[in-house]
């Protein structure tokens, strides 16, 4: 089975298992936690009544107002990062069953539609731990910094509209706009590596996130004036080319951002920014 | 330069950036203070779009004015009135702005942003980018200050979250110098100096327990501005939005979009129908909003709205199947059509409740969204004179007032959006000036942006030019004593964890769900005096509870128990002068609706509660004053209820 078939089962099977939810059952949560950088990890088990609608948030708030784990034991509430709880933050991206996804969008009627059944909870892989499944981001932020994300306006002075754009480009670009920093396309892609050394985070892969925001960057009228110099830092180390075509990022993103298209459109950018460079005798 | 003045701005939602921005531009450094990284603030959960007068409209006989008047009869009259002329005079121009920093607004065929209705307007008057609009805002503001971030102009203090405001002199002399903050991963509590504080931190719903609200929106930090001697205006109004999906952990919004772009209100005309919605004839269907109020329909104000789907389920009892719910149909719609310009929204549906919006009509309820009442802020008026409007004017004409800023408010006067106390200014959600009794649909993107960028402008006068001494020159004891007194209250925080009797009506999660549970049913839709006194004494029993709290986690590193308890004790407080002002506030305005005062009483209510914190007492003390207004009179509030057209509009009227 190829990935993006194992994908669209895998939304399959959530669809069957919302069905067949049993009501007033429990689910056992097992959570990996650690109590900060370079402290150990452990695995800590809970069990939860399981209530309409629930979710991983509701499940994680459950054991805030209950932290006893299913041996008896008393522990702390576990440390997530969360926010808007509509999908459209990204800050409650973790790795459950398996797989990385935002956990406020997370049903467990699709996860665990039996009693007993067991949901896993983890940290993303890829960002250090600060504490328990919360992990440090920065350096996604930060690569939005690198490849300029921005439109270099001249200023917040009234210099009326913007350039026109067609229906069929703000549509496009729209799509690419909804990136939310949540960072599931670099836990699934096996060239982004964790690096937790900063000054080595402009020669790492970029990842997947970036290279699609240097392209809606690219493709705003005001925004390309930065074009060349996205592509200087995009056919550098860490840059397009360390791109090893898994095509894992578009499979996960939540948002259903064509991150494959951003990736190619960006390569063919960088081809042309390359002859460019020698033609004018900078390379 | 070593002695450079500092602005802090708190919150890194579209007010805060905005402002960030606006003061970085002016050469002034800029220290942003956030508990989330900037870019997942609450505005993101924006959706439905941002209103501004516009080129069609203004054709169809529409007006920046309009927008204005529009803004103040949605408010029932209680919104401060220059500053709302300010921002819809300005707001074409932030349009613009967002426009050129790249936010991608649905264009039309010709490739000309595209407008929606909203409610409370009979003018399309609403910019939007698909049903994530606060999303695009925020993220162009976010890219922005990236950007000065990069040039060092902006220092970006994330994982921060304020604790007090540091404030030196007593009474008309006290004056803002900088904040206490807390770093939420490694706890350090330290004291920044700042010549100006710009609170830009949004609403407080979670003192509701579920609401749309981001977990972040407890209103802890206006609380803290609240007990440090700041005032709080209007705090009994809050929006009840009438269209969420109720969930296990919060009430996702719906957004007005889906009534604005053709979302119909109904219910089964005959009571404990049980057939599917599809199976239901349209003559057998009631169109609660449609058949109520036939001029505005489904685009009634939201607390209309909300008390009408109210009545029908909780008074009539036609909610579906007997449940507190109602049908929002797009079903007759093209799904191609909805995709583009309801995806975000339709997609949040499909995930949390499993039916397709396009295809079976959405089951909704009301649930609190945002708070009009905040920070109690002052301006200066502008030179606009409603008895002599600028000569020549001619209904239909293209703008009724001046197009210049300064009309409403005077742009860069140094009190514009400033607390009660000097130095501390409130914007966006947190500042009560703009939102009256409720907020229009699309209003508070401006709100927050129009803060940031006008008002932004005060903040960069005053600290260049009131000549107070640079707060980098002030004794380093006024500060010392702010962080001690702030690392007394986390200490004794801590201290509670070994107490350990594990009474379950010690547990800051505990409290936190009856506070909520007692604020929504007591302090929202519909309020009695009797309901409210009665919540008043609850909240008195979990302020007593809280001061025993015990915290389930001792950690020095990364506590957010901690930072969630500290939160519950100041969210008590914010929910009693929300309380306490509903109950003195005797009559029906807006939001505020009293079943034993269900009029409006000009006479004693036209006026703003401002709640001062008793330090002594640990109350609110509520008093009412007049709001400012002067330039618009007052009238009925209908929205056509009745056959008459007495809602009082403006109907589009050609030049004459």
């Amino acid at each position: 089975m190829s990935e993006a078939e194992a994908y669209s089962y895998d939304a399959d099977m959530r669809k069957a298992n919302r069905k067949q939810a049993v009501e007033g059952r429990s689910v056992i949560f097992k959570i990996k936690r650690c109590d900060g950088p370079g402290k150990s990890t452990r695995w800590e088990s809970f069990k939860i009544p399981i209530e309409t609608g629930a979710n991983v948030i509701s499940s994680l708030n459950w054991i805030a107002a209950n932290p006893v784990t299913v041996e008896g034991t008393k522990t702390t509430p576990v440390v997530w990062d969360s926010s808007c709880l509509e999908e459209v933050c990204g800050a409650c991206t973790m790795v459950i069953n398996g797989r990385v996804r935002q956990s406020c969008s997370c049903l467990i009627d699709e996860y665990a539609p039996k009693d007993g059944d067991v949901m896993t909870l983890e940290p993303m892989s890829k960002f250090p731990v600060i504490r328990d499944l919360w992990v440090d981001r920065q350096r996604l932020f930060s690569n939005l910094t690198r490849v300029k994300g921005w439109v270099p306006i001249d200023g917040t002075y009234n210099m009326g509209a913007g350039p026109k754009e067609s229906h069929e480009q703000q549509q496009m670009r729209y799509a690419l706009s909804e990136c939310m920093s949540c960072g599931c396309c670099l836990e699934a892609c096996p060239q982004f590596t964790k690096e937790e050394d900063e000054s080595q985070w402009d020669s790492s892969f970029v990842g997947a996130h970036a290279i699609s925001q240097a392209r809606y960057f690219n493709e705003h009228e005001t925004g390309k004036q930065l074009k060349d110099e996205r592509m200087d830092a995009l056919s550098g180390a860490g840059g397009i080319n360390d791109c090893g075509n898994a095509q894992n990022c578009v499979k996960v993103c939540p948002k259903g951002i064509p991150l494959t298209e951003s990736i190619g459109a960006i390569g063919r950018s960088a081809t042309m920014h390359a002859i460019k460079q020698f033609f004018q005798g900078k390379k | 330069m070593a002695d450079q003045k500092r602005v802090i701005v708190v919150g890194g939602g579209l007010a805060g950036l905005a402002a960030s921005i606006r003061v970085a531009e002016a050469g002034m450094a800029v220290d942003l203070f956030s508990m989330v990284p900037v870019k997942r603030s609450h505005s993101v959960c924006a959706q439905g779009g941002i209103n501004a007068c516009n080129d069609v409209a203004r054709q169809q006989g529409y007006s920046e004015y309009q927008h204005f008047d529009e803004t103040l009869i949605g408010g029932d009259f209680l919104n401060d009135q220059h500053p709302v002329l300010e921002m819809t005079n300005w707001a074409p121009k932030i349009i613009d702005l967002l426009d050129r920093m790249g936010v991608p607004f649905n264009r039309s065929n010709e490739g000309f942003r595209d407008l929606r209705l909203f409610g409370g307007s009979l003018f399309k008057r609403t910019h939007f980018a698909g049903a994530t609009t606060g999303q695009q805002l925020l993220y162009a503001l976010d890219e922005q200050t990236r950007r000065f971030a990069a040039e060092g102009k902006v220092n970006m203090k994330e994982f921060w979250e304020f604790l007090w405001p540091i404030i030196e002199g007593e009474g008309e002399d006290a004056r803002c110098v900088g904040i206490v903050a807390q770093d939420m991963r490694t706890m350090q509590i330290q004291s920044f100096r700042a010549d100006a504080v710009i609170m830009a931190t949004g609403g407080c719903g979670l003192v509701f327990g579920k609401s749309t609200n981001s977990v972040i929106c407890t209103g802890g930090a206006a609380s803290r501005c609240y007990q440090a001697g700041a005032w709080y205006g209007n705090a009994e109004m809050i929006q009840v939005h009438p269209t969420a999906i109720p969930g296990a952990d919060k009430c996702r919004l719906m957004s007005e979009s889906a009534r604005g772009e053709g979302g119909r209100v109904w219910v089964p005309a005959k009571k404990g129908d049980t057939r599917k919605p599809k199976d239901i004839p349209e003559n057998e269907r009631y169109y609660i909003l449609e058949e109520r109020y036939p001029k505005y329909g489904n685009l009634v104000p939201r607390d209309i709205a909300t008390r009408e789907i109210f009545d029908v389920c909780v008074n009539e009892g036609m909610g579906i199947n007997g449940t507190n719910q109602v049908y929002l149909d797009l079903t007759h719609m093209d799904p191609d059509y909805l995709t583009e310009k309801l995806g975000g929204i339709l997609d949040i549906y499909e995930k949390f409740v499993g039916d397709d919006p396009r295809f079976t009509p959405m089951r909704i309820f009301p649930a609190v969204h945002y708070s009009m009442g905040g920070l109690w802020t002052t301006y200066t008026a502008g030179d606009y004179q409603p008895d002599a409007p600028i000569s020549g004017f001619k209904p239909g004409d293209a703008i009724p007032v001046g197009t210049e800023p300064g009309q409403g408010m005077e742009v860069g006067a140094h009190n514009n959006a400033m607390t009660n106390i000097t130095g501390l200014y409130a914007f966006g959600e947190v500042n009560f000036a703009y939102h009256g009794a409720t907020r229009l649909g699309a209003n508070a993107l401006l709100s927050c942006i129009f803060d940031g960028l006008c008002n932004g402008v005060s903040v960069v006068n005053y600290v260049r030019e009131a000549g107070h001494t640079p707060a980098a020159e002030i004794d380093q004891s006024v500060f010392d004593a702010a962080v001690k007194q702030e690392q007394d209250k986390h200490d004794n925080l801590l201290k509670s964890t070994s107490n350990g009797t594990g009474d379950r009506k010690l547990n800051p999660y505990q409290i936190a769900f009856e506070l909520g549970e007692e604020m929504n049913s007591a302090s929202t839709v519909v309020k009695t005096g009797s309901g409210l006194e009665k919540c008043l004494s609850k909240l008195e029993e979990l302020k007593d509870r809280y001061s025993k709290v015990e915290l389930g986690d001792g950690a020095m590193w990364t506590n957010q128990s901690l930072s969630f308890t500290r939160s519950v004790g100041d969210m008590i407080i914010i929910g009693e002068a929300i309380a306490k002002a509903g109950l003195l506030r005797e009559e029906s305005r807006g939001s505020h609706y009293r079943t034993d005062f269900p009029e409006r009483d000009d006479d004693k209510f036209w006026k703003a509660s401002v709640a001062k914190f008793n330090a002594s007492s640990g109350k609110s003390d509520v008093e009412f004053v007049d709001v400012k207004a002067g330039l618009v009179k007052l009238r009925p509030r209908d929205y056509g209820k009745t056959e008459s057209s007495a809602g009082a509009k403006k109907e589009p009227v050609g030049a004459s």
